[in-house]
């Protein structure tokens, strides 16, 4: 059963994400509202996939996905991050940092289904 | 006249032996003639066995041909019935993720009484499901009939123009109740002149109680879908019952806060 952490601030996003999440067979969500409640679900939880925001309050997405990628025991876990930033820049700065893949605000379910669904191998 | 006799039956026998030799000719050639038919005959025989095959192959052939034929058209109506399936999964998803926008939206607006988690909310909508850069809320004030801006996005809450009821786009849509969206998208609002690209009237049945002033888009939203519509369309009523509702709760919160001090106040007279 794939594991798939979200780290969104916005609930109304969580809850969606969290919504079409749930449509990948047996998939399991594990909700964080910001950076560092993502790293302590991370320490406590098996994760097979991030979805993480850039804009957060306490530690953003891109602060996340670094500290994320230069650790041992987390550094292969791919990380999409989810944002309102459609700047090729911020874009190219994600994937820079370690991030694996990067979809802009707002999101097609379809189109992160599918997202989340080749990095999981489903 | 012994050697006459003996002369004379050679003869005879001679005679009888050149008949019986040609009676042999002559069977020979009627046994030649009856082998020839005989081989005729048999030919024939194969002939005719031949073609019957022929005939059961080639009827053989053409029940296939038209097998295959039906085997086609069947295949062609199911590749289209297959394609008729695939366009209806794509329609049923479409309206599967419209579904859950709305009823996360619809869900995130009622779950709280604070005017501000709703005014967070309405705003957490706007930029996540509907992709807006800049933008406003505001709301009727009943007594001065301004419609002032009380929640923004990308833009300071001073920079925002007050307006009147009937007085330009924010203040007609206030006014009719109809929302506004400008003909071309691409063109985006201006905020300075208090015109915005889209504005969605916020109803209660009939009743306006304010606008959602939407000025540009995300860079990456190229214009709006019918998800978009149905969440304007959301928005309209339900935004509004959520800001009205939440007023209502505060308002009454406070009115209880008073009665209560002031009924403290009444229990601690007689003391004195």
């Amino acid at each position: 059963m794939p594991s798939i952490l979200v780290v969104e601030d916005s609930p109304t996003m969580r809850q969606l994400i969290t919504f079409a999440m749930k449509r990948i067979s047996g998939a399991k969500v594990i909700e964080a509202t910001d950076g560092v409640d993502a790293l302590k679900k991370l320490s406590s939880e098996r994760v097979d996939l991030i979805l993480a925001d850039i804009n957060m309050p306490v530690m953003d997405g891109l602060k996340l996905v670094s500290l994320v990628k230069n650790n041992q025991s987390y550094k292969d876990i791919p990380v999409i991050i989810i944002t309102t930033e459609g700047a090729r820049e911020d874009k190219e700065k994600a994937l820079a940092i370690g991030a694996n893949a990067y979809l802009p605000k707002p999101i097609q379910t379809q189109e992160l289904i599918k997202l989340v669904s080749t990095f999981l191998g489903s | 006249m012994e050697k006459e006799l003996t002369t004379k039956k050679v003869d005879e026998f001679l005679e009888i032996f050149k008949k019986g030799e040609e009676f042999t000719k002559d069977l020979l050639k009627e046994n030649e003639k009856l082998r020839y038919r005989i081989a005729e005959m048999e030919d024939s025989l194969q002939g005719s066995a031949g073609e019957e095959k022929v005939r059961v192959f080639e009827e053989r052939i053409k029940k296939l041909e038209d097998e295959v034929v039906a085997v086609k058209e069947r295949y062609k109506r199911v590749e289209e019935e297959n394609k008729d399936f695939a366009a209806k999964y794509i329609e049923v998803e479409e309206i599967n993720n419209a579904l859950a926008n709305l009823y996360v939206a619809s869900y995130q607006l009622h779950s709280t009484l604070d005017f501000d988690e709703v005014l967070r909310i309405i705003k957490e909508i706007v930029i996540n499901l509907i992709g807006a850069e800049i933008f406003a809320v505001l709301l009727i004030d009943e007594k001065t009939n301004d419609i002032v801006p009380v929640s923004t996005e990308g833009v300071t809450l001073e920079a925002i123009p007050k307006a009147r009821i009937g007085e330009g786009i924010v203040g007609s849509v206030a006014k009719e109740g109809e929302s506004y969206f400008a003909a071309d998208l691409r063109e985006g609002g201006d905020v300075e002149k208090g015109m915005p690209m889209v504005c969605i009237a916020l109803k209660i049945k009939e009743h306006v109680i304010g606008v959602i002033a939407i000025y540009s888009l995300l860079m990456q939203k190229e214009g709006f879908n019918n998800v978009d519509y149905e969440l304007f369309n959301l928005l309209a009523g339900h935004a509004a019952t959520a800001i009205f509702s939440a007023k209502l709760y505060t308002q009454s919160e406070r009115k209880l806060t008073t009665i209560q001090s002031f009924l403290e106040l009444l229990k601690e007279k007689p003391k004195k």
